[in-house]
């Protein structure tokens, strides 16, 4: 076999296994989306979204109470999270560009990013929900922001950092003073980079269950009361999947259907706002 | 014949780390509304004099100056200097087009608010004004909430000297300001040098000696971080003093 014949068939080779890896994933990420999507609709009611849960067994009732639940622990997770992270962004590519220091705690955030988000939970759980000898929706809230700050601290970081430096130096020459070079000129330049990192942070905690368990917890009944336990869609899904009712398994596919749609939503728009801003 | 000082550097010596340095014992003067060039090979050190005058060497660590450039009869190189007013009166156009993140109007409004001035109608004036003195306004009129971004590469330019000169500096720094531009760009951009200097003080950093030649004064050659020579710009470029300007000049080295 001449040596151009070895190279085509190792070129084949290559191109089949790696387009077979290609169609395993696919299939089983078409399967998911599949099943949730058709189970999803068809269970689908308008109660889900008016009435609170119904007694165990008793079929009937919503998901208010998840929805809204994870409504506020989310949105006080990103209350929190996002001017951490965006400050602290600010910081490492503006105030500490170049030093040891930043590049340590870049590296440590890219580190968190990837830490499983049941440790995240079991921290908050250990320095606030043991301390205080309950579960809260602050304490969710809190381990959703630990998880969003990473991801919001780098994006801000990288977007900063594209924005060129002589920009920063035509608002020195001028006589800005630095924090105003960086709130009037560099966030404008880097503003639609920051918001997609943000987006994509709060898609990331939006499907969260893990840290909820240990902090949010769950709670049955409506509640907007962030200092006691809190119902969220993630642990719902969770407890009624495994629970023995077909009424449960449906309002959990309902709500894994809703919480998909908006995760996508967010992501897509994240996304989209990438291409835009490069676009220009 | 006596001329007005606007700034004089006396003995000037600047080190990036304390192993560089990279200007040697320069002393120079600037004349009042001339317009004075600095000229030489690229790592002369014509840009790093540049960006002595408005301390732009200050953003970066590890610099020193030693010696002084007197302006207004202080020494601005002290540490007692205040950067953020004297950037307002010295100002500076770069290399490349630096416009903002935002509006042609914004890009101008900015310095303008930077110096607290916050009326709108006085602001829409100032604007005006410093779009017909950058020769621009005929091209962006009905346009101004446009991004800066849309113009070319030589309005981009014609916007920033515009930015820098609304706020009404009595210097502008101008390093290679048409390096990244056609001859045409270049040429407006020359042509708006030569009317400029009705208003302000000009020092232009340019590897183009054709360039000097045109729209300077005076003009200063720079060899090694060392002035070389200083004079008028008709006898630097006619009748030099030294062996290494006439070589310069005539094209043997640089």
């Amino acid at each position: 076999m001449t040596h151009e014949q070895t190279r085509k068939i190792q070129n084949y080779a290559a191109l089949t296994l790696s387009g077979l890896a290609a169609l395993v994933g696919l299939f089983w990420l078409v399967f998911i989306l599949g099943d949730v999507l058709t189970n999803g609709i068809s269970a689908l009611r308008l109660d889900l979204f008016i009435n609170d849960s119904a007694p165990a067994g008793v079929a009937g009732g919503g998901l208010r109470h998840a929805f809204v639940g994870q409504l506020m622990v989310t949105l006080a997770a990103t209350l929190i999270g996002v001017p951490v992270g965006v400050l602290g962004g600010t910081f490492l590519a503006e105030y500490a560009r170049g030093r040891t220091f930043a590049r340590v705690i870049s590296i440590l955030a890219d580190i968190m990013v990837s830490v499983p988000s049941i440790v995240i939970g079991a921290f908050v759980y250990a320095i606030m929900v043991r301390p205080l000898h309950h579960f809260s929706g602050w304490a969710g809230a809190v381990a959703l922001a630990m998880i969003m700050v990473p991801v919001v601290l780098r994006t801000t970081e990288d977007m900063l950092s594209l924005v060129p430096w002589t920009i920063r130096e035509a608002a020195f020459a001028l006589g800005a003073p630095y924090y105003k070079v960086i709130i009037q000129v560099v966030y404008r330049g880097a503003a639609t980079g920051i918001l997609t990192g943000i987006l994509l942070s709060i898609a990331r905690v939006a499907g969260e269950t893990a840290p909820l368990l240990f902090t949010s917890f769950n709670n049955s009944f409506f509640s907007t009361n962030m200092n006691g336990p809190m119902a969220s869609l993630t642990v719902t899904i969770f407890q009624y999947a495994m629970g023995p009712y077909d009424d449960w398994h449906r309002q959990a596919w309902a709500a894994s259907f809703v919480i998909t749609l908006f995760i996508l939503g967010l992501t897509i728009t994240g996304r989209a706002l990438l291409k835009w801003r490069y676009k220009k | 014949m006596t001329q007005a000082l606007e700034l004089e550097v006396r003995n000037l010596n600047f080190f990036y780390s304390s192993a560089v340095r990279a200007l040697h014992d320069v002393s120079l003067p600037i004349q009042n509304r001339k317009v004075t060039a600095l000229i030489g090979p690229s790592g002369c050190g014509k840009t790093t004099l540049l960006r002595c005058f408005n301390r732009m060497h200050d953003l970066y660590p590890r610099h020193r100056y030693e010696g002084e450039i007197i302006f207004e009869g202080r020494n601005i190189l002290s540490d007692a200097e205040d950067l953020i007013k004297l950037r307002s009166r010295i100002g500076m156009v770069f290399q490349k087009p630096t416009p903002f993140p935002m509006s042609i109007a914004e890009n101008i409004a900015y310095g303008l608010r930077l110096k607290g001035i916050r009326n709108k109608s006085e602001l829409v004036d100032r604007i005006e004004r410093a779009l017909k003195q950058a020769a621009l306004w005929d091209e962006v009129r009905g346009k101004l909430n446009n991004s800066a971004y849309d113009l070319s590469g030589g309005q981009q330019q014609r916007l920033v000297i515009a930015r820098a000169l609304a706020v009404e500096p009595d210097i502008l720094l101008f390093d290679e300001p048409t390096s990244a531009l056609d001859p045409i760009s270049t040429a407006k951009i020359e042509e708006l040098i030569a009317t400029l200097k009705q208003y302000v003080t000009i020092i232009i950093v340019t590897h183009n000696m054709q360039q000097a030649a045109r729209v300077s004064d005076m003009t200063g050659f720079m060899y090694l971080g060392e002035l070389v020579e200083f004079g008028t710009t008709e006898k630097i470029f006619t009748t030099p003093e030294k062996k290494q300007t006439d070589d310069y000049i005539t094209g043997r080295f640089g």
